[in-house]
């Protein structure tokens, strides 16, 4: 829908480019509720709204889509957007995979270090007990 | 406290643990035995209690690496001089940790001695050919980057020195750590050498390596090869470098 809306972009009708800027506007509050709830932390919500406020520029800067892709030597509008669309989800992947692998690798040193305190704890209170 | 260990991680090994600790307490006795419950859900940590072992339970599954590495972890916290790792499953035959810990003393530069499956025409356990050929590409492997004969790449039957209990616990490989361990000692500049062991089969339980997961872990196994040489020394420390 919204790489549709795009695709005029030389003189997108009011409607679409109105469109547009409101998926933008919602993202964002999406993105903001969630970091209010603490659902979202800041360092990952900076990544979606800039992906939001690169969807407001291109809807209010008329003819900017056009003029980049033209620069460019990409032919159509649209196909500059669903390359830097897929780089960006190319992106997000690799920096969620880098997430997870830092996360597992935290989550294996804290598992080992409680199975250790808890037999340390166990071996502690027995001690205690027999005194 | 003896300062000599035997690591033996374990899950879902009801089916063997008593006897496997059992037999490490007669064959050799100079170790404290800890088993590592790798988030069992049979009662594996209660059978290895009741024999006699130390059992540290993680509160879920890390996987064989993460769990031998909460062994050194253990070993080296408590001071142990020396570890073995013997496997749950009763493949590891403890009379031969005697043979293993003699190795060690004869060369002091040691610092890890491996039970090698191969070294010797001697006729034990034979795995299917699939992994044979898995095995041997490994061996050829390791062969080749270390600069020394290795026989036996996949072989979970080590016993560590103290530098080696250090490295460990500091650094080990995640899922099917064996054939990385021996690069990760060769890039520290830690000696490691084999002895001939024989070994059984398993007396319960399933191998880790189903034949649909042999691809990805030979896969996973070589990509971390190739990337590790890259990485050379991944943490700085513990041997010392050449002179």
């Amino acid at each position: 829908m919204i790489v549709l809306a795009l695709a005029h972009a030389k003189a997108p009708p009011t409607l679409q480019r109105v469109a547009v800027i409101a998926i933008a506007v919602i993202v964002v509050a999406v993105v903001v509720e969630l970091v209010r709830r603490r659902r979202l932390m800041e360092r990952y919500a900076l990544l979606w709204l800039a992906a939001a406020a690169t969807l407001f520029v291109l809807a209010v800067w008329q003819g900017l889509l056009t003029t980049l892709s033209g620069d460019l030597g990409i032919r159509s509008g649209p196909n500059l957007l669903f390359a830097v669309g897929f780089a960006f989800v190319v992106v997000l992947l690799l920096s969620m995979t880098l997430v997870i692998s830092r996360l597992s690798d935290e989550n294996k040193r804290l598992a080992q270090r409680v199975a250790l305190l808890a037999d340390r704890l166990a071996a502690l209170e027995q001690e205690r007990s027999e005194t | 406290m003896s300062r000599h260990l035997a690591i033996v991680p374990a899950l879902n090994e009801a089916g063997s643990i008593a006897q496997i600790v059992a037999e490490i307490h007669q064959h050799a006795a100079g170790f404290d035995v800890v088993v590592i419950d790798d988030g069992s859900t049979d009662d594996t940590a209660a059978i290895a209690a009741a024999a006699g072992a130390r059992v540290i339970s993680l509160p879920f599954n890390l996987g064989i690496g993460g769990a031998v590495q909460c062994g050194y972890l253990y070993a080296r916290d408590n001071g142990y001089q020396v570890a073995v790792q013997v496997d749950g499953d009763g493949q590891h035959d403890p009379r031969d940790i005697p043979r293993l810990l003699a190795a060690l003393a004869e060369e002091p530069a040691v610092d890890m001695i491996t039970g090698s499956r191969f070294l010797t025409g001697e006729a034990g356990y034979r795995s299917s050919a699939l992994r044979r050929l898995g095995i041997r590409v490994f061996a050829a492997l390791m062969s080749l980057i270390t600069r020394q004969r290795i026989t036996d790449a996949t072989s979970g039957f080590r016993m560590s020195a103290r530098r080696g209990i250090e490295l460990f616990a500091r650094d080990y490989p995640h899922d099917y750590p064996e054939v990385e361990a021996i690069l990760l000692l060769h890039a520290h500049r830690l000696r490691q050498r084999e002895v001939a062991v024989t070994m059984r089969p398993r007396m319960s339980g399933r191998s880790t390596i189903g034949r649909a997961l042999s691809a990805y872990y030979m896969a996973k196994v070589l990509l971390a090869v190739l990337v590790g040489m890259l990485r050379a020394r991944p943490d700085g420390g513990i041997g010392e470098p050449p002179a």
